[in-house]
């Protein structure tokens, strides 16, 4: 079974396992997330060195059946889903494991947690709408169960809230699928890329972003992301931040560059850039008045997602065939792929620091360093990477997306780049200047060593993915959309 | 669409059966009161059902009446009678005043924007040809099964592990306290009573059905979805009875049956994939022999995870189910660690 | 649509229930939007749903002949998703009531109080 296979296939099987050997759920997660990233890693070096992997499922090529490929941007993506998943599989089996967490969310956060990482393998590597669109739901399904997963009155409201915005998204997303069936009587990406374009395109194409941005969270339709993520156990808030939004911003890619790049209009491009940019000040704003730390990580993830959505006036529509498109393109996806793993090194923290403190509010924290200084490192290392600053892959994105600004005249996007790392830099230090105080009030719970190595493990890699950037750079622009094909 | 109709009746016909759609779906929207909305809505599953034997679509009919009707309506209505218990199955007003604008002008714009659109799709003509082709390859002589179960047989996998997605969702909406207690609610039936001689007359009947609608439905309308509705049926009618009472999510059986389907399916898939076909990959000669086994664990693990989806999540008998007042909204702190 | 096809009651036929489809989604878009009782917002899902399905489906049913199934197998997949979303939704909103008292989303008005039926939970307790 090819490696690309393999990914789809063993997160469900696995799911399906721990069903039937609920005892066992912990090990079968952790082992099947240890082989998702040998299967993943291998995927990598075969598309870096053979180019785009593409297969036609049960044999039948479309239009009658469905393609699944791994190009650099799907490797990359399936690639960091599986580190945050071992890491995630590490975690989790220090508070969810059957005997240490209720009964209920023992049996539950396994399989739930496997069946949400073979949904975001299925989106990444997916090249058929309508698959998509029962990938996606079976995301937003397991999604929402981990929102819910606490039990209490809040995090049900925050469920709640997150699925009415899921549902409606996805029911626009599916109503543009229709409208490309009607006009084109595909839904294969490859095909539709090479489609006479039909009048409906821009309605299919506007309704189809319109659900995934609501999907990813963009601002204004952000409110629903907080409250959902910051109410969750922290192992699941990891996945939440860092993975689920990163799904819908894929499709939104294949759709903008790959499927129908004709029909993504410079006021539409612009809008979408606009939206982004205000979540980056908006939700770095709340972020700044926000007394707990989880609620400070989920808003942060409002502002960091708003980057993503810069590359569209930066590298889409007319732009591009310019040669700043590529590096605009690039560095918002290695802004996706550095605060996936930062993201989820900081939501494990704080679950650590809960573990140890008892509670997340701000004044909780103070001293944590002294007791904790490898948790406090691998925090301070992914906040490095949210900021922006050198040497990580957060760096990497900023510098990719700002050289694009300024090399297109678009100065506008960059003092939102550089203005959202200031504001980055100030919510990050409120926590940080508790945590290493000096007088630390309470005695923490002890928390073992092996357990804080894994946020650390997770932030490290944030970093190397800007200290060693070349090897990623160079896998993301296997199979990169044509029209931004020279580099700057 | 039928020849014995002529062209004026026919379309006078499903002009009439149109706005019927339309009405009950504004009287499930904006009619007076929860419980009629639902009634409304089973009313409008079923009519919009007929729409699509009008549109030639037997098997999307089977499946709106049985899944878009039928179990949606099971389901809203059970969800009333858990609000009623809860207190909360008051209706609320609509928004009101300047802020009723913003829904009334989406709602139009949305409308607007479709029948524009009708109207200016282009007809294409694929897959028509490569279709035609691909059919008698297939395994089966159901077009919509040669699609579910072959030509996009990934969808159809995914969509089983949707199913079963919902159905762990909703057991972590049970209580902590809860979670041994057997699935759902208790019900109370009287012996002599309607519901206890339903339980007993129409298990057997709907077997036969369910069984017949996945058998015919490789090469007739019907399949696995279709038929797993019906059984899925059957064990709440079953239950809801006494005939039975439901498990808990520890026996191990119920986790067996809901594994099996796409646990078939996905072996399926690997086994063929490692004889060197290719993933979900069918040999043209053995296709139906695959198929059929697939549908019929499929069709045993829908059937069970859809009766699951309509129980809900463990409760204990002398929990919420009874009056409003409950012991203790959050159940033994068995899932909060010190 | 197109010459002849025009005048075979086939594709008027498509065209009642394209135009049917599209009147409830406006339907369940208004009902998503105007209606507070979060059931209430489950049926409007379940319209705007079958109301893009019909669409579908009469896309599936134009230029006469016979209706192409992939349309059909789709809309059968999405019915069942769309199920599948909707058990997961209304036990939400039993839970919420449950355990929140009412079912209606915080900040979004109130609900008038019940009948005498039953006291109300306990609302907001435990919070946190």
């Amino acid at each position: 079974m090819s490696a690309l296979v393999l990914l789809l296939v063993l997160p469900l099987a696995a799911a399906l396992a721990t069903l039937l050997a609920p005892r066992a759920a912990p090990a079968l997660t952790l082992g099947s997330a240890a082989a998702g990233v040998g299967a993943a890693l291998r995927l990598a070096q075969t598309v870096a060195q053979d180019g785009v992997q593409a297969i036609a499922l049960a044999g039948w090529a479309p239009p009658l059946g469905i393609t699944v490929a791994a190009d650099g941007l799907a490797a990359a993506f399936v690639l960091m889903t599986a580190l945050v998943m071992l890491a995630v599989a590490l975690a989790a089996k220090v508070d969810l494991a059957p005997g240490r967490a209720g009964a209920r969310v023992a049996f539950g956060f396994w399989p739930i947690a496997l069946l949400l990482w073979g949904a975001l393998n299925a989106v990444f590597l997916s090249r058929d709408l309508f698959n998509l669109y029962v990938g996606i739901e079976l995301l937003t399904l397991a999604a929402v169960a981990l929102v819910a997963l606490s039990g209490k009155p809040g995090a049900l409201v925050a469920a709640m809230r997150y699925m009415i915005f899921a549902l409606a998204g996805s029911l626009l997303y599916l109503l543009g699928v229709v409208l490309v069936y009607g006009g084109h009587g595909t839904l294969d990406v490859g095909l539709l890329a090479a489609r006479t374009p039909a009048a409906t395109d821009a309605l299919a194409l506007a309704l189809m972003s319109a659900g995934l941005a609501a999907k990813t969270a963009l601002f204004p339709f952000h409110v629903w992301l907080p409250p959902a993520h910051a109410g969750a156990p922290a192992p699941a808030s990891a996945m939440l931040s860092g993975l689920v939004p990163k799904a819908s911003f894929v499709i939104l890619i294949r759709l903008g560059f790959e499927a129908m790049p004709d029909q993504a209009g410079a006021g539409a491009l612009l809008l979408l850039g606009l939206m982004g940019a205000a979540a980056v000040i908006w939700g770095s704003l709340r972020a700044l008045s926000q007394p707990r730390l989880k609620l400070i990580v989920a808003y942060s993830t409002v502002a960091q997602l708003g980057y993503l959505f810069l590359v569209f006036p930066l590298a889409g529509g007319d732009g591009a065939a310019q040669p700043w498109a590529a590096g605009a393109w690039t560095g918002a996806m290695f802004q996706a792929l550095s605060h996936g793993l930062a993201k989820a090194a900081m939501f494990l923290c704080a679950g650590l620091w809960v573990m140890a403190a008892g509670g997340d509010r701000l004044t909780d924290l103070r001293g944590l360093a002294r007791p904790m200084p490898m948790t406090a490192m691998a925090f301070g290392l992914a906040a490095v990477t949210l900021m922006g600053l050198p040497p990580s892959g957060g760096f990497t994105a900023k510098y990719l997306m700002m050289t694009a600004a300024f090399a297109s005249g678009q100065w506008g996007w960059a003092l939102v780049l550089a203005g959202g790392g200031l504001l980055a830099a100030g919510y990050l230090y409120r926590p940080m200047a508790e945590v290493f105080a000096r007088d630390c009030p309470v005695t923490p719970q002890p928390v073992a060593r092996a357990w804080q190595a894994v946020p650390l493990a997770l932030a490290l890699a944030a970093i190397v993915l800007g200290l060693i950037s070349a090897p990623p750079f160079d896998l993301l622009q296997v199979g990169r959309p044509a029209a931004a094909e020279v580099g700057l | 669409m039928t020849g014995t109709m002529t062209g004026a009746a026919a379309l006078l016909l499903d002009l009439l059966l149109v706005a019927l759609v339309a009405f009950a779906g504004w009287a499930a929207l904006a009619g007076r009161g929860v419980f009629r909305a639902v009634v409304f809505f089973i009313a409008y599953g079923l009519l919009v059902a007929l729409g699509w034997v009008r549109l030639g679509a037997v098997n999307v009919a089977l499946a709106e009446a049985a899944i878009g009707a039928g179990l949606t309506g099971v389901l809203l209505l059970a969800t009333v009678g858990r609000l009623e218990r809860a207190g909360a199955a008051r209706d609320v007003p609509p928004v009101r005043g300047a802020a009723a604008w913003v829904p009334a002008l989406a709602g139009l714009g949305v409308t607007g924007a479709l029948v524009w659109a009708w109207f200016a799709l282009p007809l294409p003509e694929s897959p028509g040809p490569a279709l035609a082709e691909a059919l008698p390859r297939s395994g089966v002589e159901n077009p919509v099964t040669a699609v579910l179960l072959n030509f996009r047989s990934w969808d159809t996998l995914l969509e089983a592990i949707v199913l079963l997605a919902a159905l762990l969702g909703v057991w972590m909406l049970g209580r902590d306290g809860d979670w041994d207690a057997p699935l759902g609610l208790r019900q109370h039936v009287r012996p002599g009573g309607v519901m206890a001689g339903f339980g007993r007359v129409l298990p057997p009947l709907g077997l036969l059905v369910g069984v017949w609608l996945l058998w015919a439905g490789a090469d007739a309308p019907g399949g696995a979805f279709q038929g797993g509705t019906v059984l899925a049926a059957v064990i709440v009618v079953a239950l809801m009875a006494g005939v039975a009472t439901p498990p808990g999510v520890s026996a191990l059986p119920l986790r067996a049956a809901l594994v099996l389907g796409p646990g078939v399916f996905l072996g399926a898939g690997g086994v063929l994939a490692a004889l060197g076909g290719g993933f979900l990959t069918l040999p043209e000669a053995q296709a139906k022999v695959v198929i059929v086994a697939i549908e019929a664990a499929l069709t045993l693990s829908i059937a069970v995870t859809l009766a699951g989806l309509v129980l809900g999540p463990p409760t204990a008998a002398n929990g919420t189910a009874e009056g409003g007042a409950e012991p203790n909204a959050n159940g033994p702190a068995a899932g909060r660690r010190a | 649509m197109t010459g002849a096809e025009t005048f075979l009651p086939a594709a008027h036929g498509a065209d009642v229930y394209a135009l049917g489809g599209a009147v409830l989604v406006g339907l369940g878009v208004w009902g998503l939007l105007a209606l507070r009782h979060l059931l209430r917002r489950v049926v409007a899902f379940n319209v705007i749903g079958s109301g893009i399905f019909l669409f579908f489906g009469a896309i599936a049913a134009r230029g006469g002949g016979a209706p192409d199934p992939v349309p059909q197998a789709l809309i059968i997949t999405g019915i069942v998703v769309a199920l599948s979303a909707s058990a997961l939704a209304v036990t939400l909103v039993a839970a919420l009531a449950q355990r929140r008292g009412g079912a209606v989303l915080p900040g979004e008005g109130r609900q008038p109080p019940e009948a005498p039926t039953a006291t109300p939970p306990a609302a907001g307790r435990a919070e946190g």
